[in-house]
């Protein structure tokens, strides 16, 4: 039995010290969570993605005020209802929207900079898993989503992605036809789609985003040259005020007023393409209801999807898949392909200097080609830049072997 | 300084994708069409034509290669002759007086009875002289299955639901009268409600604005008056689909699903964004057109003035917003190096 | 350096605070009634059809409306509508109590609540029974020889300044 200070007045800091233990909390999750000072903006990806997922959410409760999972129902309420009708029902699709796109870009370059500085290695394995879970689940999300309006790209994209499932030439239509809950995407498909988008998935989000923040903690985050510190003496020298010689900073509220003023310039942008530029997240094609019977002149994926798409799309159908299926799980395997045990920046290891920057522009050259028609030239520079991945990922392990010790 | 360093990586790498998946992707999906500035000169019209006879030429089997050939230069020479007569008709000085008298004819179909006649009501022309361009009606006129470029469509423009219009204006100084009395009193302010209703509303539904193809929806009191109207409204519908081939869509959000250079150009020639469409050309003038499109901004976009007032005012907040953090931050980091 | 410091994350954190409140404002404007809801708002009710004696009962906003058309012998009240040279009652027909639709019974000219027997007579005030109020005169405005609900004409703001309405 602990012990509890009968005099403390309810709700007084003793009062709930002993109960809730808020002082030690507050040490562990806040003042006393140690960053390392030798970092970049590039460490305020995190808390971005944080506060774009709150954007999301948010904007998300409002349109499920008034968004009717019916295929008969979700067009016009919509584009509509929200649209026309609801005070700032536009700002909230707009927000909604552009941040659903966006998210990804920020996603992409959290995890090019964990992939950069080594952050993935040496009892950071964790941290990295559990990051690829929530991109896992955030490509759900943003599937599912993609559904709701049910237009031309929502109806088209569901087909195909659900097709998927039937395994290549194994051909088991009867998966396909369990997904759907239909023989085509119909209004079972979309109310399942919706029950995930808005309740399941983002429960699962929330769960991983807690996990993927406790991973951090115990191997702390990696700095800006890989530098492994004693956190330690780092947050002793810190306390007694010489901070100067320190290594480390609390996160709040030292390494929060910078991810805070990071955060500021993004907003600035972010809400620059809510106004003003928005095309690039709201596929005009999606504008068109959806009809079963007239697929699109052009169909491909968002554009954060493109890459993977692209991986699939040269190959014949059963390797075609067989690549999806590696691209889907590749960067899972990370921190088991790369033998080297150096954590460093990329541009002082040796030969993954150059896997990290052919990968980057690999993976642009993948999804420019996945938006283009497949058709000449295109066809070819797309299988290029698959197989180029593919071998990147085989050739990993050797040439990670071989680097030299910095 | 580093960081500058890093973010122009990181903003590189941003811009080459976006560039790749947006502008050069949609450079690449979609032809790029000229417009011609609601000009109807026909000069489209005898491109198509030529361009059709070079696409003959690819046919293997030589005996069908000679007979396409051969209909599509005769195609190419009543183009030409076609838009030479009516750019020598727009030079006739038209007299209104007589082509009031003719005009008269028109109104046993453009009566406003709301009856359809061959496919379609025929359309009010109560603006016609603001919304329609002078060579396109004289055009329209000589030969409704030529100047709305849908000729394809026809063995003969009789069969044209205003085909007879051929039999009811026949010199061209009745043609030249008709379109001056058109041009001069068939004119007057136009609200872009009212342009989309006579212009577009007798295919097209706008179901945002309340319109279908039997024009204003009213409104109604019980649920059998409504079951009433729908049954009408889809009586319509079928008779255009059997006109046209299939229901022309929609167009209440036509402004998002399209860019305006695409709906500008199509509706200026609908051949040249979509070869073999059943689509007619309906001749809008540039003022015209510029109704026409608001009205389907005011349908497809109407929280676009919201946005541009409000823009300013979120984005001025995090410039500030930002201003401030960077300042605590330094306060927070100053004696930290 | 604290005072410097407490001084700017309070500055930035009050600035914050002043964009959380905007965005409540904008969330409150989403969980305002749709347009097109206000606009179903105003009914119109035309009065030439009603019967003496007889309860019509109309929807307004969801709403149960009693319109009584009332026969010279029935007595008068200054609840009473006039339209038309006749006299009318006009009201909610909610029981003011907990809000159930009472019953109008002809031959007693009232109105009684089956659900705990309130009962209101033929001027809807409250004759008996746990009803605190008499049923609700809805904002009207008289045209022609119908009357539109939702909108407030100058006989409804003069019966409202009277405090009859409710």
């Amino acid at each position: 039995m602990a012990h509890f200070d009968k005099k403390a007045k309810p709700f007084s800091h003793q009062w709930l010290n002993d109960r809730l233990a808020v002082d030690t909390v507050k040490k562990v999750l806040s003042t006393e969570y140690w960053i390392p000072k030798n970092i970049n903006f590039l460490w305020a990806m995190g808390m971005i993605l944080a506060a774009t997922f709150g954007l999301l959410l948010v904007s998300g409760i409002f349109l499920l005020m008034y968004y009717k999972p019916d295929t008969k129902l979700a067009f016009d309420s919509v584009n509509y209802t929200i649209m026309t009708e609801v005070g700032y029902g536009w700002l909230w699709r707009h927000i909604h929207g552009v941040a659903a796109s966006v998210v990804f870009l920020i996603i992409y370059i959290h995890m090019f900079t964990g992939i950069y500085y080594g952050s993935y290695k040496k009892g950071r394995e964790m941290i990295w898993l559990s990051g690829m879970l929530l991109f896992v689940v955030f490509s759900a999300e943003a599937f599912s989503g993609y559904m709701l309006p049910w237009g031309q790209m929502s109806y088209w994209a569901g087909m195909v992605i659900t097709n998927l499932f039937s395994l290549g030439s194994l051909d088991i239509q009867a998966i396909v036809e369990w997904i759907r809950g239909d023989y085509v995407p119909g209004d079972a498909f979309l109310t399942r789609f919706f029950m995930l988008h808005v309740l399941l998935l983002p429960l699962v989000i929330l769960a991983l985003i807690v996990f993927h923040f406790a991973t951090l903690r115990i191997p702390h985050v990696n700095n800006q040259d890989g530098e492994e510190i004693d956190f330690e003496e780092s947050a002793k020298l810190y306390k007694e005020g010489n901070k100067k010689e320190s290594k480390v900073i609390p996160f709040n509220p030292v390494f929060l007023s910078k991810d805070i003023f990071v955060m500021g310039i993004y907003f600035v942008l972010f809400f620059y393409l809510v106004f003003y530029h928005f095309e690039f997240a709201m596929d005009p094609v999606n504008f068109d209801p959806a009809d079963g019977l007239k697929t699109p002149v052009h169909i491909y994926p968002e554009w954060y999807f493109l890459w993977s798409y692209e991986i699939l799309r040269p190959f014949s159908k059963d390797i075609g898949l067989i690549a999806f299926g590696f691209a889907q799980v590749a960067f899972f395997l990370l921190p088991f392909l790369d033998k080297s045990p150096v954590v460093a920046p990329a541009n002082r290891r040796g030969l993954f200097k150059f896997w990290f920057w052919i990968m980057l522009v690999d993976m642009i050259v993948l999804t420019i080609m996945g938006k283009l028609p497949p058709e000449g030239a295109w066809n070819i520079i797309g299988l290029v830049a698959a197989l180029t991945f593919i071998v990147l990922f085989a050739v990993l392990p050797f040439i990670t072997k071989f680097e030299k010790k910095a | 300084m580093k960081e500058f360093k890093i973010l122009a990586v990181v903003a590189f790498f941003t811009l080459v994708t976006y560039w790749g998946v947006e502008p050069f992707a949609h450079s690449q999906m979609h032809k790029h069409v000229e417009g011609n500035n609601f000009a109807y000169d026909g000069k489209a019209d005898v491109e198509e034509s030529a361009m059709a006879i070079e696409a003959a030429k690819n046919i293997e089997n030589p005996a069908k290669k000679a007979a396409v050939i051969d209909k599509a230069t005769k195609k190419l020479a009543e183009k030409k002759a076609f838009w030479a007569d009516v750019n020598a008709i727009s030079k006739i000085k038209g007299n209104a007086a007589s082509g009031e008298a003719l005009f008269a004819s028109c109104m046993g179909c453009h009566n406003g009875s709301g009856v359809n006649m061959g496919g379609v009501i025929p359309p009010s022309l109560d603006h016609a002289g603001s919304l329609y361009d002078k060579k396109y009606l004289i055009a329209l006129l000589k030969d409704p299955a030529i100047a709305s470029n849908v000729d394809h469509k026809y063995e003969n423009t009789m069969m044209h639901p205003m085909g007879t219009v051929k039999t009811m204006v026949t010199t061209p100084q009745q043609i030249a009268d008709v379109v001056e009395f058109i041009k001069t009193k068939k004119v007057g302010k136009l609200e872009p409600k009212q342009a989309f209703l006579e212009a577009c509303a007798r295919c097209h539904a706008d179901r945002y604005g309340n319109i279908t193809q039997l024009g204003e929806m009213p409104k109604f009191k019980t649920e059998k008056e409504a079951l009433e109207y729908k049954i009408k409204v889809l009586a319509e519908q079928d008779a255009i689909k059997a006109y046209m081939g299939k229901l022309p869509p929609d167009l209440s959000i036509i402004s998002r699903a399209r860019s305006e250079h695409f709906i500008k150009t199509f509706i200026e020639n609908p051949q040249s964004q979509l070869p073999g469409t059943s689509m007619p050309r309906v001749g809008l003038t540039k003022e015209g057109f510029e109704k026409v499109y608001t009205y389907l901004e005011e349908t497809g976009d109407p929280s676009k003035d919201a946005r541009h007032a409000l823009g300013p005012w979120v984005i001025l907040f995090f410039v500030v917003f930002t201003i401030l953090a960077y300042l605590w931050k330094k306060s927070q980091w100053k004696d930290l190096h | 350096m604290s005072s410097r410091r407490d001084f700017m994350g309070m500055a930035l954190g009050g600035f914050a605070a002043l964009g959380g409140i905007a965005a409540l404002y904008a969330a409150k404007r989403t969980w305002d009634p749709l347009p097109s809801v206000s606009a179903a708002g105003f009914t119109t009710i035309d009065l030439s059809a009603a019967k003496e004696n007889e309860l019509a009962v109309e929807k307004w906003r969801g709403k149960p409306i009693f319109i009584l058309k009332k026969s010279s012998s029935m007595p008068k009240s200054d609840r009473d509508i006039e339209v038309g040279g006749n006299r009318y009652l006009v009201a909610i027909g909610l029981c003011t109590h907990l809000g159930c639709v009472p019953a109008y019974l002809p031959s007693d000219y009232m109105f009684k609540c089956a659900c705990h027997g309130g009962e209101f007579d033929a001027a809807g005030i409250n004759t008996f029974g746990p009803p605190p109020s008499p049923l609700v005169i809805p904002p009207f405005k008289i045209n022609g020889n119908s009357i539109v609900l939702g909108e407030e004409g100058p006989e409804y703001k003069k019966m409202k300044d009277a405090g009859l309405t409710a």
